[in-house]
Formats: C-alpha cells, structure tokens, sequence
C-alpha cells in the first residue's frame, strides 16, 4: 500500500485537502432510472472542481448479481492483478468477472480496472459474518498486495471514478447504460495533482459510500480512534475516514443514522445541557463517549448504503447543502440551480441546518429531517 | 566551621531611596535584612538572600536591587557554579542538598519545539468571541459503544450505564500539594478557584482540613503511601479519588514532612501527633506489584459505591507506557503522568535533576500504547508536570491528554518566584509554610481571584489558538497530532512524539 498511498499523496501531506461540488438524487419508491440527471447536475457545477476527481455511486444498478459483493478493483499494473487475482480465488468463489466497460473519454491515465462478482468461501468465513470478511479481504487487498485497490465493494452497486471531470468520468465508464434508483455523484477540487483515481470519491466500503465536500480539521484523532477498531486509512483522505466512522457506527455498533448524526456534529454543550434530563444523559453520554468521532472543520456529506441516502453538515455548517423533493425524488446538492437544472419545478426545496441530517429512505416516500 | 560557599545573590540599597520603613526587614524571613539603629541604616545579609524577590516587590520606594553575585569560580563547563557549590555545601554538612520546585535544567523542555497550525485558505478559522467555543471536558472511563433504545416520539434512551466522569469547564485542574506542605490559606484560595471556574484541586497527600468538605464537589482527594488523613469521611467527600504512586520531581522516593510544620490543625487533618514526623514512605507498602493496585483501586471504589472515578498518578519513567497499560486494566478511570519538570516542597536535588523523563515523551508514548491496545477510551490520561502557559496546555491536549495539572503555575499566580527553598518552611510569600505569621500573606478571596484569573486567561487564549485552527471543540485537538509540528528535533524525537517536522 506504501505504493498507493504515495501515488495518492505525492507529497507525503499529512492528507490530502480537497474542495467539491457534491449531488445526491434517489428515487424513494426505488425505480430505476439513468445516469443522465445526474450527470447533468454534477455539470452544472463544473467550476467548483478542477478536472482532477469525479466520480458516482449507483445503487441497484447488478439486479441479475443482487446478492453476490461486486468487487471493482483498480490495478497500477498487470503484476498486481495477478497477485490479487490468487488472493481473490483463493478466499472467494468468483461467479463472474470481466474488464469494466469504458469508452473514449477527455480522461487521463487510466488504470487498469477489472470487476468481479464473488461470494465468500463458506469453508473460510467460519462463524465471522460475511460483511466483516470482505471488509478484513478489502483491508489485506488494499495494503497488503501492492498497486491494487478495491473502490467498490458492495452489493448491487456500483462506483465509478476517476481523474478528470465529473461528466467525462460518466462518458468513460458509459454510465447512461446503467440503471440505479440512488446516484451520488462528485466533482472534487483537490489542491495537489493526484496521479491515482483511486483518491476520487465517492469513496466506498461494502455497499457504504461516502462523497464529501470539506476539511475536516478532526482528522487526525479521527484517524486514530478508527485506528483502534482495526481501520487502516491508507488514502490520506477526510472522506476515507467518514466512510469508515459510518462503517463503525452503523454497521458494526448498529447506531440508528440520527444518532451517528449526533455523533458527527453534535449540539453545543449550552443545548444539551437544556434538554430534558432524559435526552440530556444520552446526548452527554454520545458526546462523552464518541468525541473523537466529531468531525469538526467544515463539511457537507452525502452518505448512502443499500436503501437510505443521507446529507449532513457539519454543525456550524461551513460547506453548503441544499435539499429539495419532487415527486418520489430526493435531491441533495451544494447548489440548488443543479437540482433545478435536472427538476425546474419542484415540491419542496430548503436549507438545512447545521448538524441535522436530511434522511431519504426506500419505501418510507416521506423525508425525515430530524430535528434535536 | 567556616563556610566555603559564598553568597549567590548581592542585596543592593539605594540609601538615597531608603526611607527606613523596616518593609523588607519584616518581609524577609530568612532575616536577610537588619535595621541598624545606631546609624539609622538598613543592611543585609546576603548570605541569607534566596532571591525571592518578596523585599523588592514591596519596598515602597524601589530601594532594592537583588543581583547574583558575579563573583563565580574560574569558568568552566564542566564544573559549573551548582556542581562546585553544592560539593562544598555538602562536604560541610554531610547531607544530601534538598530544593524544591522542579527541575530547573535546560533541554528537559519538548513544549518549546512544538508548533501548533492555523487555518488558511481551505477551512475557515473561527473568532471565538462571535462563535460557540467549547472547552467542557470529562474525565473518566469511557465504553467501546453506546447502546441506545429508539422511542417512539423520535428521541433516544440511553441503555449503557457510563462510569463515573469529572465535568471540567476547563482542560485544566489544580495538582496535588498536600496541607502541610502549603498553607490553608492556598488551599482555600485553589479550592474556590476550582469551584469558581468548575475545574477541580487535588488535597495532595495530607487530608482535607474539615472546613474545605463544602468545596468537595470541586476536590479530588488524594490516597498515598502515608494515607495522612484518610477515613471513609475523606474519600466521600471529594468528586474523585487519586492513588499517587509517585511524582515526577521525586520518583521512586518518598515524602518527609517535618515536625516543625505538624501544626495542631496539620496533625488533626492528618491524624498524626502534632509536632511529630509526616514520613511518606516510598512505595505505597501494600502495593508491591499491579495485582496490588488493582485491589486498592477497588477497595476505594468499594467505599465510595462506585460513584467516584479513581485515578492512578505515576511518575514518567522510562516504562511509562507498559506500566499506564497495567494501571489502565488494573480498572483506573484516569491515569495521571507527572514528568521530570513537575515540582515538589522538597526532594533531593540529584533525584529532582536526575530521575524521570520528560512528560512530552512519557504522554506521547502512553497515548500511543493505549491506543495500540485499544484501551485509551478506557480511562482518561493527565499530563503534569512543567506547564508553564497555555499553549503548554493546548500542545499536551494534542499530543493526547484529556486534561492537564498545573501547581507550580498556580503557585506563581499567587505570588511564587519560584526561588526553590520551598522546604526551608519559610515561603516569604506565605506559600509553602504553615508558620501562621507567613501563611496570613495569601488572602483566600484574593488568591481565589488571581487563580480563577489564570485559568480565565489561558482558557481565553486556549480558545483564540483553537478557533485559529478551525476548531470549535476541544475534543477534536485530544489527540490529533496533525495540529502539532516539531523543529530542531531528531527523527528519533519525532517518532516517539508522533509529530511530523515542520514544513513536512
């Protein structure tokens, strides 16, 4: 992983500092539609990136693979390929595997990228759940072999990045071909020259994605409490670190959305202290406990997994977000002209808060923001 | 026989300034000062000066000059004034030369090459004169998670049971210094300032004089290896409980209060005889080994009905990180590392200059080795030991501290010069003595008032240094060594302090 991490940060920063233009939109009665909304949306804001990073997460886009992890997997070289090729065979079966589709697009140096559909060899699972194995394989694949680098693992979706702008990412991976009912999709504006599209966003683990729009001055003890719970943050990156803490928090600690809301950018002492003594303990108690998870510096997320789409802000809310809704859909963008762009008419559109999640869920049509 | 050691410091008189109003004569108690009526002149003795700066503080004419004596032995870096001087103090007494405060020696520092960052350009600073800034901290044992129970009305309840947590409005609390070793009157001032801010004092090792129990939401109640003054009383009256195992200026060594400062209260509040020897032994003798302290940890928890965090304060020593691990899984909510430069009322001066390590090092590495373990929500990590301003404070938060103690601080807040004859009994500002002709010096509202203000100022600079740095939190600096840079240290130096070059 030395290799990556250097091709990622060639300077050795401490990490990698970045500025975006970020879009969410999902259909919450789940039906599928093409990646040209989307990508008219990221467009519109072309100038708040710098043609270094773009990329989408799609999800339900592997209906015919639904139940089988689509590993994609970026390779510096032919070498690598073969070494994660063993380790892949060795620990999975592989239903499927094939050369991601791509076309003629203004983008620059792309690795080699391959995509697979595997399942878990139940002989090497043993009694670990299968989301804790690939994530472990991930991890190992990722630091361990060396010029390879899984950036989507989950299941029925699909990340798609790169260096280069948002809209020619989209015309390189031929994403108009591919349906989801959930895009998120990302325009980034780093201030180095990544050389590796592996440091695009969205950034993924499992069917969990993250894009990120900010600085988070947190990193550093962020960094280090994930440390402690067996994560390497190998890419340098603010955005790495939320994908994990939202791995932590949600999947492993089973902690509800709103709560890891709470925990992300929680309210100011002088509120907790007036709330109800009830709410006033367990807002104390995720403070006391999850401090280092406090994701302080400015920052505007979209985070999304199988089902659920979700924007937050930090809580003084440095980095913008608008939130809109028309119909079934669920818009989350830094600008309300890209929404209105794709959506000129719609139902409801407003800024939310500092620190308050915006909520889109499959099958609940209705969007939660959830007040403290 | 006749002393070979010559004075270290001239008293100066302007006699033209002197207007004989006998200031200096009353103020000084090593009784460097004398008035000679004959020819109506004041004069000194500057065998007996220990540079305290108490006569020129308050000389109202500004008469007083303290000068070091420039006549020194031939130069030489080797044998040094200190070294030939404390030979020839000890070739005459044939004793070991005690001093107090901390070490006093160059290079021990690591504060001072350590640089905190500002936000430019790609995140904003924040003013925290316009915008929320928070300081509250908690110190206490933490969980791995939370279990929480949705409700129906959208809110949460709170299923884990946390362990007992001190509230500090500020990262900053009040070391141990035991009633003996200074005044009532400094502990009534530390106790209000603690209340007054919401931070807390440690009583050191010597009880708790019966009419500071009311400030005992603000005290953490220190056990040593002389249990002086405790009883279950005690140990319930403050809002935590310390084992101190030893302290950074004297690790390894234990305590001796004279007799001469077991006053009547002194020896009510440490239930010993007045007037005898307070001998605190080296090690804690029913602690030999960690299984040991497990079990004292326990019995204190046992009587206080677990409602009280127990802390655990060592000395920085080379094993610093192996033995914070023991005291963390030994069940202590809090440890407390006292490095090198962490002050004293008296200690041998070769252990004071000689033994221990910086705490910089000693609390990267403990932070680190926790982490590594996975146990550093376990219990909270204190620094002490040399912080002398708030930028101390802040670089020890970064490199992984949930709060720091400050004594010596504190102490010059109320006057200290920190002259280092804190065990000679006779503190010219009142301090570090229990003769109740000096102890009357500090007034408890005003020593209150310079304390709080202290705290009021570093925590207000505190604030500035964070929100420069775009940060609104504290918790988000604990740890976060990012904010931090080094210069003019070896990659080895780096390395233990986790800390990248400056320009890295």
């Amino acid at each position: 992983m030395k290799d990556l991490a250097k091709t990622n940060n060639p300077y050795g920063d401490e990490k990698v500092f970045d500025a975006c233009s970020i879009f969410g939109m999902m259909n919450l009665k789940g039906e599928r539609f093409s990646a040209k909304d989307p990508v008219r949306a990221i467009a519109n804001m072309h100038d708040r990136g710098n043609g270094l990073g773009g990329g989408f997460a799609a999800y339900g886009i592997y209906p015919e693979y639904k139940d089988d992890y689509a590993f994609q997997i970026m390779y510096l070289d032919r070498e690598a390929k073969k070494k994660t090729d063993r380790l892949l065979s060795e620990c999975f079966n592989i239903l499927n595997e094939e050369e991601m589709p791509t076309q003629e697009a203004n983008v620059r140096d792309p690795p080699i990228m391959w995509r697979y559909f595997l399942q878990p060899k139940k002989s090497r699972t043993k009694s670990q759940p299968a989301d804790d194995y690939i994530l472990e394989k991930v991890m190992r694949i990722n630091t361990e072999t060396g010029k390879a680098f899984v950036f989507s693992s989950g299941k029925n979706m699909g990340v798609f990045k790169g260096v280069g702008f948002p809209e020619d990412m989209a015309e390189y991976f031929c994403l108009e071909e591919y349906k989801g009912y959930m895009w998120t999709c990302h325009g980034r504006f780093p201030t180095n020259t990544p050389g590796w599209w592996g440091g695009a966003h969205p950034f993924n683990i499992l069917d969990w994605t993250v894009v990120h729009n900010g600085e988070i001055s947190s990193y550093g003890i962020n960094k280090r409490y994930l440390e402690m719970f067996g994560y390497k943050c190998t890419m340098q990156t603010d955005t790495e670190v939320m994908a994990y803490t939202f791995d932590l928090l949600m999947r492993r600690q089973g902690l509800s959305i709103e709560v890891v809301s709470k925990i992300l950018a929680p309210p100011l002492w002088s509120e907790i202290d007036t709330l109800i003594p009830k709410s006033e303990l367990a807002m104390r108690a995720l403070r006391q406990t999850y401090g280092s998870l406090l994701m302080n510096g400015p920052f505007t997320i979209i985070v999304a997994h199988q089902g659920e789409m979700i924007g937050l802000t930090d809580r003084i809310k440095l980095r913008p977000l608008t939130a809109a809704e028309k119909d079934d859909f669920l818009f989350l963008s830094s600008e309300e002209a890209a929404i209105r762009l794709v959506s000129p008419m719609l139902d409801r559109v407003w800024s939310p808060r500092g620190g308050e999640p915006v909520i889109g869920r499959l099958e609940s049509p209705e969007v939660v923001e959830v007040l403290v | 026989m006749k002393s070979y050691v010559s004075p270290e410091y001239i008293v100066e008189r302007d006699q033209d300034r002197c207007i004989r109003c006998k200031v200096c004569v009353n103020q000084c108690s090593y009784e460097t000062h004398y008035y000679d009526e004959e020819d109506d002149i004041i004069l000194s003795r500057n065998e007996n000066c220990v540079n305290c700066q108490r006569c020129a503080t308050f000389c109202p004419t500004q008469a007083i000059t303290i000068r070091e004596n420039p006549n020194h032995y031939r130069s030489n870096a080797n044998w040094t004034q200190e070294a030939i001087a404390g030979i020839k103090k000890q070739a005459e007494t044939g004793g070991v030369v005690l001093t107090g405060m901390g070490c006093d020696k160059p290079n021990l520092t690591y504060w001072d090459r350590l640089l905190l960052n500002a936000s430019q350009v790609t995140n904003p600073s924040i003013d925290p004169l316009r915008e929320p800034m928070e300081m509250r901290t908690y110190i206490g044992s933490k969980p791995d998670s939370l279990e929480l129970d949705a409700e129906e009305c959208g809110g949460v309840m709170l299923k884990t049971k946390l362990a007992p947590q001190l509230r500090l409005e500020t990262p900053i609390m009040f070391s141990a210094m035991s009633y003996g070793s200074i005044s009532l009157n400094v502990h009534k001032s530390l106790a209000r300032a603690a209340s007054e801010v919401g931070t807390f004092y440690n009583t050191g090792e010597g009880g708790l004089e019966k009419s500071l129990y009311k400030y005992g939401d603000h005290v953490i109640v220190q056990v040593a290896s002389g249990r002086f003054g405790v009883h279950s009383e005690y140990l319930n009256a403050g809002a935590a409980i310390e084992i101190k195992i030893g302290q950074g200026a004297k690790p390894g060594i234990g305590g001796h209060l004279p007799g001469e400062k077991v006053s009547k209260e002194i020896s009510e509040t440490r239930m010993i005889p007045v007037g005898t020897d307070a001998l605190s032994p080296a090690p804690q003798h029913d602690i030999y080994s960690i299984e040991d302290l497990r079990q004292l940890i326990y019995a204190l928890k046992e009587a206080t009905d677990y409602t009280k965090p127990v802390f655990v304060k060592i000395a920085a020593v080379h094993n610093s990180a192996a033995i914070a691990s023991g005291i963390v899984r030994a069940g202590a909510d809090a440890v407390v590392l006292d490095g090198v430069r962490g002050g004293t009322g008296a200690a041998p001066r070769i252990i004071r200059d000689n033994v221990g390590i910086p705490i910089e090092l000693a609390l990267a590495s403990v932070d680190q080795r926790l982490r590594d373990e996975g146990i550093r929500n376990k219990a909270s990590v204190i620094a002490a030991g040399g912080i002398k301003s708030s930028a101390d404070v802040l670089k020890a938060i970064a490199l992984g501290a949930d709060a720091v103690y400050i004594a010596t601080a504190a102490l010059v807040a109320l006057g200290c010069t920190v002259c280092q004859k804190c065990y000679t009994g006779k503190c010219p500002w009142g301090i570090a003595t229990t003769d109740l002709w000096l102890t009357k010096r500090i007034n408890p509202d005003l020593g209150a008032k310079r304390l709080s203000g202290l705290l009021r100022g570093w925590s207000l600079e505190i604030m500035e240094m964070m929100g420069g740095m775009g940060i609104n939190a504290i918790e988000s600096v604990r740890g976060n060594r990012l904010l931090l840079r080094g210069v003019g240290l070896s990659d080895t130096e780096l390395k233990i302090l986790g800390v990248r070059m400056a320009g890295e």
